[in-house]
């Protein structure tokens, strides 16, 4: 691997993100922040919802803030890039191999994950507060599942912006995406699905699931949630997944 | 001395659609068993050979396999069987070796569109780890050979579709490649952008480097090229410098005359002349002579029409070309 190279790459990628930090942040905080507001605060202000609500809600929040943002930092860049003008060309002519320059994508589409998910907290904070409780006791395993949320989201999006042309963006959204989020126990925890015993184990083969109940584990521990050892492996096996297939599509769409 | 680049017996089959800037050959079908996939074969043998420091034109008509085999070389398509080596670098076993040694210019350009022109030579040249210094030197140095300083920080968006050429191509020397690949460089270029860019490629070559580039333009070639090879439905067809090329043609000049008076005497008088491989009458006066050498039939043909007492009143040389070549080969014009 050669490092100057990778690194040249990324720097290629912060440059452009910088140029469109506006239009970066809506996309990223926008949706969490009315999400937040509405059900945190007017939903629990007028009395519909328990005020434990807050602290179940938040882990949701910023599971598919962070799922959100690594797909499309991921997908939305490579689907326009390996369009017709191929403005990708010049990167796979680098002298790295070019599976490389889709880790680059994926490292890239992992820390704006990462930055997504963790902005949410203080956010949160602020418009939810009082009756907000965190109770972070394992830090070390939070930092391991907010990685690995942010990996899976991030390849997820490699593997998905490599299989989907630009006329399916809209289809993707809306096959993919949005089942995933309300499939994935975001503003609920897997257990009230109890009395659903289909969906409930349906819902095991969405990754979305496995990063909220983890979220929800490491945050707010009080509530219930799946086993930690569970959450870790399957959150492993999704990543692992996603960026095998992400680089086999990645490298069928770079070689012709 | 080691070949700049070399291919061994390469050909390319596509199982779908070729990507749109790639060659497009005969369409044959694949074992019937299954689900029969249509099969295009769109290099079927390619051997070339290009010795370090010379300027290496690929000639043939739209779909000839032109942009398929500059793919293989540039890592871009992968070959179904053969073998291709850049400046002695197995191009398939030894990827980024090979793409250190080269340089390309697509046939579409393939810009960044997320950054300005300036950045887009800094970029690249960071890619291929140049020094900060060193980017921004050559950057502006390109930039000012290829008239773009006034357009260097805006974004290549909104660049017609001439400036985005000029920036392929001084993105494409930016890092200084042994070999440049240049595919249809002058498609789409204004006679004057043409002038200039053909200016920088004898330049660049001047510096010993190798430069490999792709046309259906006889003119370019011809200006521009030290060797040829003439490549049609996947195969080369015929190879060497322009000038062994257009000699090559068996009676490959056409000699455009007018007589005062034409003669039947006269017409077979001139099919004796040596070299004469045919005569045809195109009016009352006028003959096309088509024959092996040009200037020097003149004298004879004035004779000859002297002594039966006739003057030669117009003599038009059209000197053996590629047009005539590609003709002779394939039956087809190149402009077809």
């Amino acid at each position: 691997m050669n490092g100057k190279a990778f690194l040249a790459l990324l720097a290629r990628d912060v440059h452009v993100a910088r140029r469109n930090v506006v239009p970066l942040l809506f996309q990223t905080f926008l949706q969490p922040l009315l999400f937040v507001f509405i059900f945190g605060r007017v939903m629990v202000g007028s009395g519909y919802m328990k005020e434990e609500y807050k602290s179940l809600l938040l882990p949701g929040i910023m599971a598919i803030s962070m799922v959100f943002t690594g797909v499309w930092a991921v997908a939305m860049p490579l689907i326009g890039e390996f369009q017709f003008t191929r403005e990708i060309e010049d990167r796979l002519l680098a002298p790295i191999d070019i599976s490389w320059v889709a880790i680059e994508k994926v490292v890239f589409g992992l820390i704006q994950a990462v930055v997504a998910g963790l902005v949410v907290i203080p956010l949160a904070a602020i418009i939810l507060r009082p009756g907000l409780e965190l109770h972070v006791t394992a830090p070390l395993v939070f930092a391991c599942i907010t990685l690995l949320v942010a990996g899976f989201s991030a390849c997820g999006g490699l593997a998905l912006g490599c299989s989907v042309d630009q006329q399916h963006i809209g289809l993707m959204f809306s096959m993919v995406l949005t089942p995933m989020i309300f499939f994935g126990c975001t503003y609920y925890p897997w257990s009230a699905l109890n009395k659903f015993p289909v969906v409930q184990k349906l819902v095991l083969i969405n990754p979305l699931a496995y990063a909220s109940e983890g979220l929800r584990a490491t945050l707010v521990p009080q509530f219930p949630h799946l086993s930690l050892a569970l959450i870790l492996i399957a959150l492993a096996v999704f990543d692992a997944l996603f960026l095998i297939v992400g680089l086999r599509q990645f490298r069928n769409k770079a070689v012709s | 001395m080691e070949a700049a680049i070399r291919t061994s017996e390469l050909r390319k089959v596509y199982t779908s659609a070729p990507p749109a800037a790639a060659g497009r050959g005969p369409a044959s079908r694949g074992p019937k068993k299954k689900e029969p996939k249509p099969q295009i074969v769109a290099l079927d043998g390619i051997n070339l050979d290009v010795a370090p420091g010379q300027i290496f034109g690929l000639l043939g008509p739209n779909g000839a396999g032109k942009s398929t085999t500059v793919g293989v070389l540039t890592t871009r398509v992968r070959p179904t069987s053969g073998t291709a080596w850049v400046g002695g670098h197995d191009v398939w076993r030894d990827q980024t070796a090979a793409k250190r040694k080269i340089g390309v210019v697509a046939q579409r350009p393939n810009l960044d569109f997320s950054l300005t022109a300036r950045e887009i030579l800094q970029f690249h040249g960071a890619y291929f780890g140049l020094s900060h210094h060193e980017r921004s030197e050559r950057a502006r140095a390109l930039l000012e050979r290829f008239k773009l300083t006034d357009r260097a920080d805006q974004l290549v968006r909104g660049f017609s579709g001439g400036m985005m050429q000029r920036v392929s191509i001084a993105r494409a020397m930016m890092h200084d490649p042994q070999v440049l690949f240049l595919d249809e460089p002058s498609a789409g270029l204004d006679p004057q952008t043409r002038l200039l860019l053909w200016e920088i490629i004898r330049e660049y070559n001047e510096k010993g480097r190798t430069i490999l580039l792709t046309t259906h333009n006889l003119e370019e070639a011809d200006a521009l090229c030290q060797h040829l090879a003439i490549i049609d439905h996947g195969h080369i067809i015929a190879s060497g410098t322009p000038r062994e090329l257009k000699a090559s043609v068996p009676g490959g000049f056409l000699l455009r005359l007018r007589f005062g008076a034409t003669s039947p005497a006269l017409l077979e008088r001139l099919g004796t002349l040596a070299g004469v491989t045919e005569v045809r009458s195109t009016g009352d006066s006028a003959v096309d002579l088509y024959a092996g050498r040009g200037g020097s039939l003149i004298p004879e043909i004035v004779n000859a029409a002297a002594a039966l007492g006739v003057e030669v009143s117009d003599v038009h040389i059209s000197e053996p070309s590629l047009e005539n070549l590609f003709l002779h080969h394939t039956g087809r014009s190149l402009r077809e």
